[in-house]
């Protein structure tokens, strides 16, 4: 059974139609690449989906439980988390403040403090550090471990390396493989389609609201991406 | 220009606005001949419902175009009173003073304004309330005024009683209709979509080359200016000035209560707002403290339920702008 | 010598301001509402614990009674009424708490008329310290400026170790990404309510011990809570320790000067405050008032 299902999708900014008649299924232990031009509606779906913004129409099911009227932070108690885009941490909590402010959803788990500083080295050395004077990247790494804290069941990651630095963007994406390792299911938005291809299971293109293309990443070549993130030609869903 | 910006006329003047426009005048210069037409106890209370007006009007210049919330305007009412005791006191013809304590109070606000108009939001609204308490307590310091008893006005006393009441009645209404055609001329000119973004987004104004400062300076001044005149005609018509009673954080509750049920951020709601005010202030302002606390209770419920008031409905529901203060963009061919 | 007792209770009563203000810096540094029915609201508690008294209840009891039957004002009143004044822009929270301020001037007026009440607290009125010939040290004032070092202490401990304190820091600090990670920020805001108003009405009782009030008291009360909260900078708890012992030595000192001067003094230190801090904060940097006015020259 899918752990995260969304139907019939859509989302408006004002009279802006972001996000139109989508629809998804992501399986346990999966990792969804969600890629698509600037625009194309892939943060609003996602924030629609952590709760953050209204859905206009459509369904979101967690688990097979419809959590569409549920205020975001009640989704994170079932288990949907997501890492913002622009990592939105919190400027006058220091780095291990964010972690803990983060950790009371009453979810069982096995991500802790601890077990987050194996996972993101970097981080143990600046708990004490305020979190605005972190580098992006270290800020990226801290917002993917305050998501973990909530032990979610789904974690979407917005964005993951926006800004950042090549260096930092590989740190991250080790540590997400290390995460992904560990069973989480992932959907990950992400502009850098190599990046994204290289770390999921599977794939999913957006063109103006739409998923023009999706399917396993194995079975989608570059082109089809490339094509379906231009809008160009015929794209195939799998 | 593209073909969209083409197919697109700015408009400024409706059939309606023109109507509206030329029935307002009409009404401010009909109402010139009061004293011919209406009695002595009209007169009074159109002189009472021009002060609402004014008050009204200035305090939604502030708040509702600018975004300057002030709960102490009545800082400069009071000093529009004092003015008035003080150019008489020094030999200033009464009537003289009663029109130049507006311009007086203008030139206080200026340094008034060296403090407080760097701040925003409830730290202005309530540095605001502060200067009031401090002109208050600097006017009780001054012996003349006698403090809590109060001083009258005894130059208006030369005058027969029937041409005081015209001569104040004559200056009420040239008051207002100045003051609100300085609004109007304000709104239509540059400084009303600048006041309007610095009310929006004062940094986003900023950024697109609004004088943010300078503007909300206009404001600030010209409203100081307004509650002032209003101040000296109300010494006109009570007669006596007791600082308590005209620094009253009153004031505020009835400019906030006229503005908010009438429509904040509109031209025509501080005017009816005043006339409701007016009728209910006449009916029941003898009720006491049932009075004030019903007062209170219907500016809340109008800020939760009609946040633009009932003339902000009005425009809202039937899509009419009265007055042609605003903007209206028209497809070529219609 | 006589400055120095001026002074001191100038101290003491800068800690009774403090208490006051505590709520106002709360509800501004987490919900963004500056709250014009603050002062109004600790008169709410003054004359509950007098009413209370009066019935036969001891000050203390009256006390304890009243502490959570303002929070629950607290809540109620962020329920009904602050919540949608928020949502309805920056400037509507203003306007209601203004209405508000008014309303429960002018029903307690209507409730308990205009005679100017006081607590009777026995001995605690006047008892003191005679530390030397011209410094007296009440103990009242000195329990107020203790229970304000507590509860300004407790609020800071409460804030920077305990999880609904770090909670509320978060959301005062970006409410929506509060939310993405768990935390309710309603309820985060229901709390800091509680805590604000109750405070109020604590600081309220004191008043009605050390001093006299009436139905009318709350406006005057405000703007000293906003005074020192302002001086001490808004957000800083401790800062508003600082900003109430700065108005309440203000007071004294002008008091010594002329009996007529207090209020007067307190008033020009903060405006005094304001415009220094603003003119070292750069307006002159940038050109001075000229240039931010746009007047070339």
């Amino acid at each position: 059974m899918s752990i995260l299902e969304v139907e019939g999708m859509d989302a408006h900014h004002g009279l802006l139609h972001a996000v139109r008649g989508v629809s998804l299924s992501v399986a346990r232990g999966e990792t969804l690449a969600l890629v698509g031009a600037n625009g194309a509606g892939k943060t609003t779906l996602l924030r629609t989906i952590a709760g953050s913004h209204p859905a206009t129409l459509g369904r979101i099911l967690y688990d097979g439980t419809d959590v569409t009227s549920l205020p975001a932070y009640l989704r994170v108690r079932r288990g949907i988390t997501l890492v913002p885009e622009g990592r939105r941490l919190f400027p006058d909590l220091t780095l291990e403040e964010n972690l803990l402010v983060a950790g009371r959803t009453g979810r069982k788990g096995d991500w802790n403090v601890e077990r987050l500083y194996k996972t993101f080295p970097m981080l143990a050395r600046l708990r004490k550090k305020r979190a605005a004077t972190l580098s992006g990247g270290e800020q990226q790494a801290t917002a993917i471990g305050r998501a973990l804290m909530t032990n979610p069941g789904v974690l979407l990651i917005d964005e993951a390396s926006l800004g950042l630095a090549p260096v930092a963007v590989d740190l991250i994406y080790e540590s997400l493989a290390a995460v992904v390792a560990t069973g989480m299911t992932l959907v990950l938005v992400e502009q850098d389609v190599g990046r994204a291809l290289g770390v999921a299971s599977h794939v999913a293109c957006m063109l103006e609201g739409r998923i023009v293309l999706e399917g396993p990443a194995a079975k989608v070549t570059r082109e089809q991406v490339v094509d379906a993130y231009f809008g160009l030609g015929a794209a195939t869903p799998a | 220009m593209s073909a969209a910006a083409s197919a697109v006329r700015v408009q400024r003047w409706t059939p309606l606005s023109i109507v509206a426009t030329c029935v307002g005048t009409v009404l401010l210069a009909a109402l010139a001949f009061g004293p011919v037409v209406f009695g002595a106890n009209t007169i009074d209370k159109l002189t009472e419902l021009f002060v609402y007006v004014i008050l009204a009007a200035m305090w939604n210049a502030l708040a509702g175009y600018a975004g300057l919330v002030s709960v102490g305007q009545q800082a400069f009412f009071g000093l529009g009173g004092y003015a008035t005791i003080q150019l008489t006191q020094h030999g200033v013809n009464v009537f003289l003073a009663l029109a130049l304590a507006g311009l007086a109070v203008a030139a206080v606000s200026l340094p008034t304004s060296l403090v407080v108009l760097w701040l925003r939001g409830g730290e202005f609204a309530i540095a605001m309330w502060v200067v009031a308490e401090v002109f208050h307590l600097l006017v009780n310091l001054d012996h003349s005024v006698h403090g809590v008893t109060g001083t009258s006005l005894t130059a208006l006393n030369h005058y027969d009683p029937t041409d005081r009441r015209r001569y104040t009645y004559w200056l009420a209404l040239g008051m207002m209709s100045g003051l609100l055609a300085a609004v109007f001329f304000l709104l239509r000119g540059r400084l009303g979509p600048s006041m309007q973004a610095i009310r929006d987004d004062e940094q986003a104004a900023g950024s697109v080359g609004v004088r943010v400062l300078r503007t909300k300076l206009v404001v600030f001044v010209l409203a100081a200016a307004g509650c002032g005149a209003a101040g000296a005609i109300w010494l006109a018509g009570q007669l006596t000035y007791q600082p308590n009673s005209y620094f009253s954080i009153q004031w505020t509750a009835y400019m906030l209560f006229m503005t908010l049920v009438g429509g904040l951020a509109t031209f025509e709601g501080p005017i009816i707002g005043a006339l409701i005010f007016f009728f209910i202030q006449d009916r029941f302002g003898t009720h006491g403290v049932w009075y004030l606390v019903g007062l209170g209770a219907v500016a809340i419920l109008c800020a939760l339920l009609l946040p633009r008031g009932l003339w902000g409905t009005i425009e809202d529901k039937f899509g009419i702008r009265l007055l042609p203060v605003g903007y209206r963009l028209r497809r070529r061919d219609s | 010598m006589i400055w120095v007792n001026q002074i001191v209770q100038g101290v003491l009563l800068g800690g009774f301001y403090a208490l006051l203000a505590t709520g106002l810096s709360l509800m501004f540094g987490v919900m963004r509402i500056i709250n014009l029915a603050h002062g109004d609201l600790a008169v709410v508690g003054a004359f509950l614990v007098w009413w209370l008294h009066d019935r036969g209840l001891s000050v203390g009891v009256s006390l304890v009674i009243m502490l959570p039957v303002l929070a629950l004002v607290g809540v109620v009143l962020q329920r009904v009424l602050l919540e949608r004044s928020l949502r309805a822009g920056v400037l509507m929270p203003l306007l209601t708490t203004f209405g508000l301020a008014i309303v429960i001037q002018n029903l307690l007026f209507e409730k308990f008329g205009a005679d100017i009440r006081s607590v009777d607290i026995g001995s605690l009125a006047f008892d003191g310290w005679r530390v030397t010939d011209q410094i007296y040290v009440g103990k009242l004032p000195v329990l107020i400026f203790g229970v304000a070092l507590a509860l300004l202490g407790a609020l800071q401990f409460f804030l920077s170790r305990l999880p609904l304190g770090r909670a509320m820091r978060a959301t005062a600090q970006d409410p929506e990404t509060a939310e993405l990670v768990g935390i309710n920020a309603r309820g985060v805001y229901l709390c800091a309510a509680a805590i604000a108003v109750a405070t109020a009405g604590l600081a309220g009782a004191f008043l009605a011990m050390r001093a006299t009030f009436d139905a009318y008291a709350g406006p005057t009360l405000l703007i000293f809570a906003f005074e020192a909260v302002v001086i001490g900078r808004i957000g800083s708890l401790w800062g508003t320790l600082v900003g109430g012992v700065s108005i309440g030595v203000a007071q004294t000192i002008g008091a010594q000067l002329n009996p007529q001067w207090s209020i007067l003094a307190g008033h020009l230190v903060f405006l005094a405050v304001l415009a220094a801090r603003l003119t070292v904060s750069g307006v002159w940097a940038r050109g001075g008032f000229k240039a931010a006015v746009g007047i070339r020259s």
